[in-house]
């Protein structure tokens, strides 16, 4: 063997020995995981647990159809019976197990009188029947699901025989069923409200800003008419734009744009006192943002920059690529304030005339999660720079 | 002959690193005022983006590789710009569009929106990190081997020098992919590229156009010595007296040495001169041909086997690889919208056409004026040798330091596109959640991403820089290609499928990769198979994908076809919200 194949044959073995390091690391990683510890009683345990967390993501979203009959294989498991149904109060959602051709048109039937009075019921052979003679089908437990207080639906266990025992796991996992129901509807309730915040601060254009725009725009009716019909343009424009219908999100682009009307009108105002930068790197543009996330900084950089302090205020607004992120930021050279009343304003503690702040903070921790929050720097004297990253993808968030 | 012009060359590479850095670290501050807000937030224009991503894309293999395989192997290779091109046309047919209008930024969140599955993100997380080290490995390769042809420098220089410029920058926060330090880098690779061979192919008509396809074996024409650096077998084919001076098969040589047919092997630091007009003894792996076979499609020049089943697989590596690349595709967001995203496709295909029509004439005139290259087997150098072989003081310092800075400025912009998207997802799919924040994963994710691959180049792997660039083309075609394609355009994929065409593409791909970087199979049939795993493993992974999503049909994700009316509606359409449209704008 010469050096040359040798050499090779040296890569040769440290690529093969990189790649079987790596195998190697990824299987003791999934063996660690998967070791078994405890007693048996210890397994069965976890074993339920484990079953139990199966069923879990398919109940979340409420007692759907799809989510039911994707979770109803794994109560049966968890019961260990031959047939297991699920109900809402006027449909059978789902059935698993044996049986389900000729006796899922009696389910709703067996459910009816649990679903009037909310109370766990045995039926009996009497009322459980079928033409099979070995049919295993021969009595059932009924459970109620409640949700707020209210049956929602029902769960069905079929049985030969309807034991205390079974009875009594049919009551545990129906209150499991009806606790995972009121978490989604906790999840409902939560979304509900973040959309609700969002709509608050869609109509938060603050009155302020009203004001003072239509005083500027009145300002130049007479001295300068078609300037005045420019402003009014923009004006409606803005307006159409924070009061829009539709998505939750908007192109970096379609914000900036928004921010510059917003900045038209409040040069209206200002005349040269205010002085705009901006830095935007064009490769973000498309980046997907919370709507009114942007305007909201703009306009409390304007406000802490020109009208707690006389001359010339400058505002700068940047955004930045950063590898799978973008970096947005606005920055005023005004009087700047305390970090810790910024930290209270961003907390919500104290209102003022931030509001838009810790809205836009609640809604980007909300979208993105709590490491895509504002992040404002700022000292008494040295103005203030309020920035955030937004990934340039993130499952669920897309503009339009 | 002159002299190495070592001195502006070096200067050149010190100066495309030092603004590499500076343009990275400082950025491009542009600010501007309201009046020019209008221009501030509209998008990078097609052509600008088409010229942007031919910067990035045009790396060591399409400026130094290509002429040197021209050099080696003649026509059949020029099916490798070819190829590099027509990539694109795949894309803007397939792909473009669709993958813009879905809104991810890497392939791992393609398929995450397309499938719903972590399972598959991560393993098209893993395979980007797979495909964007062996690119990068070739990138330092070259750029070792550029080092060491203009200056001497020893070969782990070039590569280590890159990998650091590329490191320091993305670890500073800087060079994240800018559009217009790229599309001016491609400006300034077609300038390198262009120029001097256009002086060149002027020289070589003044010296009475010596036919490089001559009905001869490659001989040099005045005496010429060549010092070997590393142990190196040598085929004779042509008989040749040669003055050696140094080790030949283990024993020590100091004088004339006649050379028959068959194989001698030189030790390090031997130096062997060829006499005038001696035809030249070729480096093992790449055989002596004729004029009329070496300019002959098909002909297996060089010693290739199965010339035509390689052309095939390569063709097939090139045209479906493209659309896996990951620094290509994260460009791509940039766009605005689907169709801006077409026609920077339309746009990017005459700007590379216009590139490679230049590398193949070095190629060309390596075989007239510098063959002893095929003597060492470094043939991927002939761009950077042949100014100085062929031009006199100054010029031949001049366009020689001018290609170097062409070369170091595609080695720069390739890997730093590169090491963005690797150390993205590195940082976002598989160091997670271990960083206190994104910005520290990144940086962890850039350091992981360039410290792999220029640790391998420094080991020695005597494979070609297009070789190398071409398995990463096959094992993202293997991977990517069918689950993008299938993705896009049949709603029967299910994460099952996808996952196990994933896994048996990409495992019989890198398999083949390691196999031939390791040297290859005695059978010279395997080896062919192996070397270009194109032809087989794509069709394989399309079957896969095919049966594992029929078998599995009931877990077609339930938003599938949600998702394709995503992908292929035109965005004006209203099928999603989009913007502010809809209402009619007053005149202004």
């Amino acid at each position: 063997m010469n050096n040359a194949t040798a050499s090779t044959s040296v890569t040769a073995l440290v690529l093969v020995a990189v790649v079987v390091a790596a195998a190697s690391a990824l299987v003791a990683r999934a063996v660690l995981r998967r070791r078994d510890l405890g007693t048996t009683a210890d397994r069965t345990t976890f074993a339920t647990l484990h079953t139990a967390a199966l069923a879990t993501p398919h109940l979340r979203e409420g007692l759907t159809r799809t989510g039911a009959s994707r979770a109803i294989r794994h109560l049966r498991t968890l019961l260990g019976t031959p047939a297991v149904a699920l109900t809402d109060t006027t449909s059978l959602l789902a059935w698993d197990g044996i049986g389900a051709a000729s006796h899922d048109g009696t389910a709703m039937p067996h459910a009816s009188t649990v679903i009037s009075t909310g109370r766990t019921a045995v039926l009996s052979s009497s009322t459980v029947t079928c033409s099979k003679p070995d049919c295993p089908i021969r009595s059932a437990v009924v459970a109620p699901v409640v949700s707020e207080e209210r049956v929602i639906g029902t769960l069905i266990v079929y049985a030969p025989e309807a034991t205390a025992g079974l009875v009594r796991a049919t009551h545990e996992v129906a209150q499991w069923v009806s606790a995972q129901v009121d978490l989604a509807e906790l999840d409902h309730s939560r979304t509900r409200a973040i959309e609700a915040e969002l709509r608050a601060l869609r109509a938060q254009i603050s009155p302020h800003f009203v004001y003072n725009s239509l005083a500027a725009i009145a300002s130049f009716v007479r001295t300068d008419p078609e300037r005045a019909r420019e402003l009014l343009l923009e004006f409606a424009d803005f307006t159409r734009y924070a009061f829009r219908r539709g998505g939750e999100f908007t192109t970096l682009a379609d914000e900036l744009r928004n921010v510059e009307r917003y900045l038209v009108l409040e040069q209206a105002r200002f005349g040269d006192r205010l002085q705009v930068q901006l830095q935007v790197a064009p490769e973000v543009l498309s980046v997907a943002v919370p709507f009114l996330a942007v305007q909201p900084l703009v306009e409390n950089a304007v406000q802490h920059g020109l009208e707690t302090k006389t001359g010339i205020g400058r505002v700068t607004l940047g955004a930045a690529d950063a590898g799978a992120e973008a970096l947005i930021w606005v920055e005023d050279d005004g009087p700047g304030a305390d970090p810790e009343l910024m930290r209270e304003v961003l907390a919500g503690e104290s209102g003022g005339d931030s509001v838009g702040m810790s809205n836009v903070d609640a809604r980007l921790r909300q979208v993105f999660g709590d490491d895509y929050g504002l992040v404002v720097e700022t000292a008494p004297g040295a103005g203030t720079k309020v920035s955030f990253r937004v990934p340039k993808f993130a499952s669920g968030v897309r503009a339009g | 002959m002159t002299s190495s012009p070592t001195w502006p060359a070096i200067s050149a590479v010190i100066v495309v690193g030092i603004a590499t850095l500076v343009v990275g670290t400082f950025g491009l501050r542009l600010s501007r005022t309201t009046s020019d807000f209008y221009v501030a937030s509209r998008a990078v224009s097609p052509w600008w983006n088409a010229s942007a991503i031919s910067g990035e894309y045009l790396s060591a293999a399409s400026f130094l590789g290509v002429a040197g395989l021209v050099l080696a192997f003649g026509g059949d290779v020029l099916w490798y710009p070819l190829g590099y091109t027509a990539g694109y046309l795949v894309l803007l047919a397939l792909v473009a569009a669709p993958l813009r209008r879905s809104g991810a930024y890497t392939l791992s969140d393609f398929a995450e929106i397309r499938l719903g599955s972590r399972t598959v993100r991560q393993a098209s997380s893993l395979l980007v990190v797979g495909i964007g080290w062996l690119y990068l490995l070739a990138q330092f390769h070259a750029a070792g081997l550029a080092l060491r042809t203009v200056t001497g420098a020893p070969r782990w220089l070039g590569g280590t020098l890159v990998a650091a410029i590329v490191m320091i920058n993305v670890v500073a926060g800087g060079m994240r992919s800018i559009t217009f330090v790229q599309a001016f880098q491609f400006w300034l690779k077609l300038t390198a590229i262009s120029i001097p061979v256009i002086v060149l192919l002027l020289v070589w008509r003044a010296d009475g156009r010596v036919d490089p396809a001559a009905p001869d074996v490659p001989r040099v024409t005045a005496s010429t010595s060549v010092t070997v650096s590393e142990a190196l077998r040598v085929q004779v084919t042509h008989p040749v007296t040669v003055q050696v001076n140094g080790t030949v098969d283990g024993v020590p040589v100091a004088g004339p040495m006649r050379w028959d047919r068959g194989t001698v092997e030189l030790a390090p630091g031997t130096t062997v001169t060829l006499p005038a007009g001696g035809a030249v003894p070729h480096a093992e792996g790449v055989e002596a041909s004729e004029g009329s076979q070496w300019v002959t499609p098909s002909s297996g020049a060089g010693g290739r086997d199965y010339p035509l089943y390689r052309v095939y697989s390569l063709l097939l590596a090139l045209l479906f690889g493209t659309m896996g690349l990951p620094h290509v595709l994260v460009r791509f967001y940039t766009n605005p919208t689907g169709r801006a995203a077409r026609r920077t496709t339309l746009a990017v295909i005459p700007l590379l056409g216009l590139f490679y029509l230049f590398p193949p004439f070095y190629g060309a005139l390596g075989r007239v004026y510098s063959p002893d290259l095929l003597l060492t087997g470094r043939t991927d150098a002939v761009v950077l040798l042949l100014p100085g072989r062929m031009l006199d003081h100054p010029w031949a310092e001049l366009l020689t330091a001018l290609v170097t800075a062409g070369a170091f400025a595609a080695f720069l912009s390739t890997s730093s596109g590169l090491t963005v998207s690797v150390a993205g997802v590195l940082s976002q799919d598989l160091v997670r959640g271990r960083m206190r924040s994104s910005v520290q994963g990144f940086r962890i994710g850039g350091l992981i991403a360039v410290a792999v691959p220029a640790l391998m180049s420094v080991m020695t792997l005597r494979i070609g820089i297009a070789d190398t660039v071409g398995l990463a083309f096959a094992v993202a075609a293997s991977t990517f290609c069918p689950l993008l394609v299938l993705g896009i355009w049949w709603r029967g994929l299910t994460r099952v499928g996808a996952m196990a065409g994933l896994i048996v593409g990409g495992t019989l791909a890198t398999t083949s990769v390691l196999i031939t970087m390791a040297g290859g199979t005695s059978s010279a049939l395997v080896s062919a198979l192996l070397a270009q795993p194109a032809a087989w493993t794509v069709p394989v992974t399309f079957a896969v994908m095919v049966v594992g999503s029929i078998m599995t049909r009931e877990s077609i994700p339930p938003n599938a076809a949600r998702i394709l009316v995503q992908l292929h509606a035109p965005e004006g359409l209203g099928l999603r919200a989009s913007g502010t449209g809809g209402e009619a704008t007053p005149t202004r």
